[in-house]
């Protein structure tokens, strides 16, 4: 029987951490320092939004938007700055697998510790527990100390135990992505046993699929915000264009020793205009127009187009690769690189420019992910296809 | 089957610590304490042969040394091993929970972030091992008594539920705020290092209770005060219960003050570590909430 009472309400939820740059953690520093500087980080403003009992729900967004403060919130290890959240029925978080897992302790021993941190009676692990040992594969190993586990064995003995909890309500933190593919389709199978039974789930992950595949609804957080609520089908899709905005870490966006400079590029579409959307399946150009500040003789022109859903290449190639030789730059040239017809799914692609010593692979200009377009209308097909592409040389 | 879907709010007002509430809450979690109290023992004496036997074996060594030490050197007091370990034991299962206390949030740091339990378990735990141990213990120093032919004094005896309780409401009460302190600030550790040494040497275990009163009573009657020491009236109750005798072979030993009066001393103590452990259990569990973002 389903009631309409959502089985999670989060009403208004705010989160502040504060950053301390010299925070006294002793006493000794807490007398001779009279105030401590910190900044505050929002990692969560203002969020609503209800879980319905029985379904299951999908957190997105990239790393550091929210998602698992959000469910930290949610479980009850962290402590909203603003707002409440109401949860009904037993809930077991998986924030991470084999948390409290002690190394010295053999597995078998771990799998009650472990249980009983998910909520399990002495009882209940019993009676689960060939089940667990048998799921996470390792019935020869139970006996030994953990610490002589693999991080594979670790880590599917954590899920094993994770997936045998009775909770009403259950959040999964990102552990799906873990183990090989057999194991990961088991864990999924596990999932959607879960759901038959009617128990909430609350995934958060990085793999869109999934979410596509299994969630009845989704959210996405961007920088602490509600920024899509809704079908799993219009969340991903608003992910992915969101995701294009986003930088990883360590990411450089420009760099060389400019003997050679990229002066200018143009993403050229179909009606000869270099903005708005490209339709699937429509030719596009990218011209490249290079200038040096010293004569060149090795240079070599590449560029990658990468989705930028996932940021990975689609589409790459490289005027050496062709055959192309470029001979002595010295001024312009200008490079164009034709794609007869662009094949790949709706959504953002960020294209990187890249000028190189054909010789010695000496980086002359490198610009990552610095030009962007949009390619629109619904897809079939996303197979990465082999696309022939023509590259032409003129003299400036 | 609605009806008894439990509803859980989580505000952000910080939480506050209704007793009987709670106590429902870690009694449901009983199965986490129990698991980490084995744990820990099981670390412990991991990888020994004789196990749980080390912790048996300290209070035999004492027991032996300290049979011939006296017999052959002469000791101030008689059946010093008896007298020794009554206080020592008790001693040790304040001051291992109050040290294993102290470190059991931050220790767990992992844990903390990562798991939602209910956090008194930690501190909890740590009082349980130091427990499990002076359980055993006591086990030792019982059958020493019986078979050494001290015998137990029968009324004294009485005193020791209520003074292993008081000493146990004390210790909860000082692990709960240490083990909360400690993580706000991470040099708790050492000053209760210094602390514990201090408090070991103002209270009457390796030395008789009797002379910290003969000194105080000279110095104009003011000798009760020794009780505001939590250990010393804790402590003195048990060796009054285990050892019996105040003046053996006509050495003061115990303190002098009836049974009665020492009982109703413990009892006060007793309850004010009651009202001691409501607020520092309170401020743990107001704290709690924030554990997670301080690790």
């Amino acid at each position: 029987m389903r009631t309409t009472v959502p089985a999670i309400e989060v009403d208004r939820v705010s989160k502040r951490f504060r950053i301390y740059r010299e925070r006294p953690t002793s006493i000794k520093q807490r007398l001779l320092t009279s105030h401590s500087r910190s900044e505050d980080f929002w990692a969560l403003r203002g969020i609503s939004l209800e879980v319905a009992e029985g379904s299951t729900f999908g957190l997105i967004g990239h790393n550091g938007s929210g998602k698992t403060t959000l469910l930290k919130c949610i479980a009850g290890i962290l402590r909203p700055t603003a707002g409440r959240i109401r949860q009904r029925g037993r809930l077991a978080a998986l924030l991470e697998l084999g948390a409290g897992f002690h190394p010295e302790l053999t597995g078998r021993e771990n799998v009650y510790l472990n249980a009983s941190f998910l909520g399990l009676s002495r009882k209940e692990t019993d009676r689960a527990y060939d089940e667990i040992v048998a799921f996470a594969e390792i019935e020869d190993f139970i006996d030994n100390q953990v610490k002589f586990y693999s991080s594979g064995m670790l880590v599917r003995l954590g899920f094993a135990v994770a997936v045998h909890v009775d909770p009403d309500v259950l959040l999964i933190d990102e552990v799906l992505a873990v183990g090989d593919e057999a194991f990961q389709a088991k864990c999924l199978d596990r999932v959607r046993a879960f759901q038959r039974e009617g128990r909430t789930i609350v995934l958060v992950t990085h793999a869109l699929d999934t979410v596509r595949e299994i969630c009845d609804r989704a959210a996405m957080l961007h920088h602490g915000e509600l920024h899509a609520l809704g079908a799993p089908d219009d969340v991903v899709r608003e992910m992915r264009y969101v995701l294009l905005g986003v930088t990883d870490p360590g990411f450089v966006p420009e760099e060389g020793t400019r003997e050679v400079e990229i002066a200018e590029v143009h993403l050229i579409r179909a009606n000869g205009k270099s903005e708005g959307p490209v339709l699937r399946g429509d030719p596009l150009t990218i011209q490249v127009d290079v200038r040096s500040n010293a004569p060149v003789a090795d240079l070599d022109v590449d560029f990658a187009v990468l989705d930028g859903a996932t940021n990975h290449p689609v589409l790459e190639a490289r005027t050496s690769r062709v055959g192309l030789d470029l001979g002595r730059v010295d001024g312009k040239r200008r490079v164009r690189f034709r794609i007869p017809g662009f094949p790949y799914q709706p959504g953002k692609y960020w294209v990187t420019i890249g000028l190189s010593s054909r010789e010695t692979g000496h980086l002359y200009h490198v610009q990552t992910q610095r030009y962007l377009f949009e390619v629109v209308e619904a897809p079939r097909v996303q197979e990465r296809v082999e696309v022939p592409v023509r590259v032409e040389v003129e003299e400036l | 089957m609605a009806a008894t879907v439990q509803t859980f709010e989580r505000t952000s007002e910080p939480a506050h610590l209704r007793v009987g509430e709670r106590l429902r809450v870690l009694v449901a979690h009983r199965e986490i304490l129990l698991n980490l109290v084995r744990k820990e023992l099981k670390v412990k004496y991991a990888a020994s042969v004789l196990g749980a036997i080390w912790s048996l074996l300290n209070p035999v060594v004492f027991l032996l040394v300290f049979t011939f030490v006296t017999r052959v050197l002469g000791n101030a007091i008689p059946d010093y091993p008896v007298y020794l370990l009554s206080g020592l034991l008790a001693w040790n299962l304040f001051s291992t929970s109050v040290s294993g206390g102290s470190r059991s949030v931050l220790g767990n740091a992992n844990l903390v972030k990562k798991v939602a339990f209910p956090r008194e378990i930690l501190p909890l735990s740590a009082i349980g091992v130091a427990l499990v141990d002076y359980i055993l213990q006591m086990g030792v120093l019982l059958l020493f008594i019986l078979v050494s032919g001290f015998g137990l004094h029968v009324p004294e005896l009485a005193l020791l539920p209520l003074a292993f309780l008081a000493l146990l409401a004390f210790t909860a009460a000082a692990t709960f705020w240490l083990a909360a302190l400690n993580v706000r600030y991470r040099d708790v550790g050492h000053l209760l290092g210094i602390a514990l040494l201090v408090w070991f040497w103002v209270t009457p275990i390796v030395y008789a209770g009797a002379l910290v009163q003969d000194q105080l009573v000279d110095r104009g009657a003011l000798w009760p005060l020794s009780f505001v020491n939590p250990l010393a009236s804790t402590l003195g109750g048990i060796q009054r219960a285990l050892y019996g005798i105040v003046s053996p072979e006509g050495t003061p030993v115990l303190y002098d003050v009836s049974l009665g009066w020492l009982a109703a001393v413990i009892g006060a103590v007793l309850l004010v570590s009651l009202a001691a452990l409501r607020l520092t259990w309170g401020y743990f569990f107001t704290r709690s909430g924030d554990f997670a973002e301080e690790l």
